[in-house]
């Protein structure tokens, strides 16, 4: 733009938002000078820009939450594609074992509920996500855990409540959000003495109630079951009968 | 292939910034920005090579945002967007206030607020807010200047109200 030619209503706009040249603009403030209404209105649009970008500032200035790291969304998005990979996988061999024997059709009831797996899957890789973290650890830590409840029961859908572990020797250190399949997942946090850590996994998961499901991954066992539209998840490094009354205690609390 | 994280997080804030000026609510803002952050990674290699990261992902944003948003309408979920300018009138002698911007512009149609807000706190070009938009790049100048009337009507009418108050 040039300083030549009528001052148009695009002007205007450019030269609120500061976009203008040299020459275009000194022609714009001129124009404004002899059209007293103009310049009223100008003023006004630059204000309420000015107003805008103020109110925002704030919230451009906050630290990045934990759960929009890069690193924690790709974290997130490893777990789901291995998962989906092993249960392309499990399907695929399913499909060889039954088209070869007729197996399929007859044993299809030892598998376990998927829905179950799936939890208890999530569970584990979030177990292991988390569970190496030094410094975070969880998000919201226990010292604010009626906020850190809150904000979990209202992100899950479901009024959540952090058991009491002490029985067992474990104590509630905090709690994170997770994404879950199609919604959110929260996973709360407990140590022991020596630092051995535990969480409890929930997220909506469809399905009809289930029995305890157990699945070992390493040094880390999982029970894992479906109790009224939500998976649960125990997971802890320990042997399975020091895992069964926690687990126990867990849907008794839920239950 | 380049890793995409350093390229992506720098923009992070103002994503932020945009989502929650749309949504206004700090919980929901931050699960479109992370619904936006996911479907960047999983889409990185789609992208086109020479484009700008920051316009990007601002256009993924605002899609899912538009997207979600019709889905919620479906459902009934949230008011219409029709009814929210046209309940402007009864509106303005309740709680805006003259220097709340951020609440004013919530009256304007979703076009407009996010033509506001890029060009106005996000400082894209008018091509690239076009552009996000989806819009002719020929119409934005005009469509901001109707955004801006619009803006100025809602707060002179409140102007105009507290005069014959006082």
């Amino acid at each position: 733009m040039t300083g030549d030619g009528p001052i148009v209503e695009d002007d205007l706009q450019a030269y609120v938002d500061g976009r203008l040249g040299d020459a275009r603009r000194a022609a714009v403030e001129s124009y404004l000078a002899q059209n007293p209404d103009v310049r009223e209105r100008v003023a006004l649009d630059i204000r309420q820009r000015n107003a805008l970008r103020g109110q925002l500032e704030g919230k451009f200035a906050e630290p990045v939450p934990p759960r929009l790291w890069i690193a924690n969304i790709r974290a997130a998005r490893r777990t789901t594609m291995t998962r989906r990979l092993a249960a392309i996988a499990a399907g695929l061999l399913l499909f060889t074992v039954g088209a070869g024997t007729g197996w399929f059709a007859a044993h299809h009831e030892t598998l376990a509920p998927p829905a179950t797996a799936g939890v208890a899957q999530n569970a584990a890789a979030a177990y292991r996500t988390y569970v190496v973290e030094v410094a975070h650890p969880v998000e919201v830590a226990s010292s604010q855990e009626a906020h850190l409840l809150q904000w979990l029961s209202r992100r899950l859908g479901k009024p959540l409540a952090a058991p009491d572990l002490t029985p067992f020797g474990y104590k509630l250190m905090g709690g994170r959000l997770l994404p879950g399949n199609d919604s959110a997942a929260a996973q709360l946090m407990y140590d022991d003495a020596s630092g051995k850590r535990l969480t409890l996994y929930v997220r909506a998961a469809q399905g009809s109630e289930t029995a305890f499901r157990f699945n070992r991954d390493g040094d880390a066992a999982t029970f894992a079951w479906i109790d009224q539209g939500f998976g649960f998840a125990v997971t802890a490094p320990a042997t399975r009968e020091e895992l069964l009354p926690i687990a126990e205690a867990v849907y008794r609390k839920f239950n | 292939m380049a890793d995409p994280g350093p390229l992506i997080e720098p923009h992070i804030p103002a994503l932020r910034r945009y989502a929650f000026a749309l949504l206004r609510d700090r919980d929901r803002a931050d699960d479109l920005v992370q619904d936006t952050l996911e479907r960047a990674l999983s889409r990185w290699l789609l992208r086109r090579a020479d484009g700008d990261v920051r316009a990007w992902l601002f256009t993924i944003l605002r899609n899912l945002h538009v997207s979600r948003w019709r889905s919620e309408r479906r459902r009934g979920g949230t008011v219409d967007l029709d009814e929210t300018t046209v309940g402007v009138a009864a509106r303005q002698e309740t709680a805006l206030e003259v220097h709340d911007v951020l609440s004013a512009i919530d009256q304007l149609p979703e076009e407009q607020k996010s033509l506001l807000l890029l060009v106005g706190v996000e400082d894209f070009s008018y091509d690239d807010a076009a552009r996000i938009l989806g819009m002719p790049i020929g119409t934005v100048m005009s469509r901001l200047s109707r955004a801006r009337q619009r803006l100025r009507a809602l707060v002179a009418g409140k102007v105009t109200l507290l005069r014959r108050v006082k």
